[in-house]
């Protein structure tokens, strides 16, 4: 293919699945999307901002699981149908192990093994992870009026009223793309 | 595990997968009820548990799946479900990123990625306000989500250490 990806170096698959596997362990207690961008945009720098972050919500439209979705996107982009596939493999190979382990042992001793606290305390930290991603990444997009009003009516409409996450879309996403729309440079 | 079951698995989590529009939550209701009401697979109170534990697990939620499929047909029903619930999704979004990929200089894939920018940071503020709700269960843990939020946004310690953190706080029972 020759739609080359300028200025980086070909990503081996290992590296791809590692990286992965790193951002669905790590993600103990949720905020997936929140470690994608930590690992994807600001450790490893495969994705702009603004590429990840259109990337995340087309991936969350689609149908399928979006951390999956996001999986096969970035896999794709960096190495085509091998590298969707090592994406996925090492995205879902020992999350599948460990939850077939809590699995067994919740059908066989009927309950689930005592993380209860663990859990709730990496929980309280994952929602932190989420807002400080809406934060981080909000100070670098919202720059014009219309941007954050875009912000705000997403979030007034999932968020507060919970809309559900298509209908947002729908409404909110042709306003956006009309005020994106590349126009030619005035005279 | 028999043959049909194993059919059963395929055709109804490959057609859950194109169906799941939004994310792997949507098909829930209907994921509950041919697996509790139609095929019998797991009790009520089991959707319930492996959906919590689904939850819990590191990964994504959508390894619910996984833990069906091995209450229906062990191991080999394990690993079927879950390529079945992937693999269709995939290759549509396989398809959409070649697409996206040649479309490097339209104008469409320009306005998607400025416009979509600030609508994804509302989403994810709302999915961070949704999440809180659910799982933060009295001030303690609002001020744990608060404090690590501030650790988040002005420092650069690793996360990781952060989440473990709060892991162990969590552990000693103080939220």
């Amino acid at each position: 293919m020759s739609e080359a990806v300028i200025g980086k170096p070909s990503i081996s698959l290992l590296d791809l699945a590692l990286t992965f596997n790193h951002i669905a362990l790590a993600s103990f207690g949720g905020g997936l999307s929140a470690w994608s961008r930590e690992v994807l945009v600001v450790e490893k720098k495969w994705m702009e901002e603004e590429e990840f972050l259109s990337a995340v919500t087309m991936c969350r439209i689609l149908p399928g699981a979006n951390q999956v979705n996001l999986a096969v996107f970035v896999g794709t982009k960096m190495r085509g149908i091998p590298g969707a596939i090592s994406a996925i493999v090492g995205l879902t190979t020992i999350p599948v192990v460990l939850i077939l382990i809590l699995g067994y042992a919740y059908f066989r001793y009927h309950e689930v093994p005592a993380l209860q606290g663990i859990l709730r305390g990496a929980t309280a930290a994952a929602v932190a992870l989420t807002l400080s991603m809406a934060f981080k990444t909000g100070k670098k997009c919202l720059g014009s009026f219309v941007a954050v009003a875009l912000f705000l009516g997403a979030f007034l409409l999932n968020g507060l009223i919970r809309f559900p996450l298509l209908g947002t879309v729908a409404l909110i996403g042709p306003l956006a793309l009309l005020w994106a729309w590349p126009r030619p440079a005035k005279k | 595990m028999n043959v049909k079951t194993l059919f059963q698995i395929i055709a109804l989590f490959s057609s859950l997968s194109l169906l799941s529009i939004g994310g792997g939550n949507t098909v829930l209701p209907e994921m509950h009820r041919k697996t509790v009401q139609t095929y019998h697979w797991m009790s009520d109170s089991q959707f319930a548990d492996v959906f919590a534990i689904s939850q819990a697990a590191p990964g994504p939620s959508i390894l619910i799946v996984t833990l069906i499929g091995f209450k229906a047909g062990k191991i080999p029903g394990a690993i079927i479900a879950t390529i079945a619930m992937m693999l269709p999704a995939g290759l549509l979004v396989y398809m959409v990123t070649r697409f996206w990929q040649n479309a490097q200089n339209s104008p469409l894939r320009h306005a998607i990625e400025k416009g979509f920018a600030p609508l994804t940071v509302g989403l994810v503020l709302a999915s961070g306000y949704v999440m809180s709700q659910a799982a933060d269960h009295g001030w303690h843990a609002y001020i744990l989500t608060g404090l690590c939020t501030i650790v988040f946004v002005f420092t650069k310690v690793n996360p990781l250490v952060v989440v473990a953190l709060a892991g162990l706080i969590g552990y000693l029972g103080l939220v």
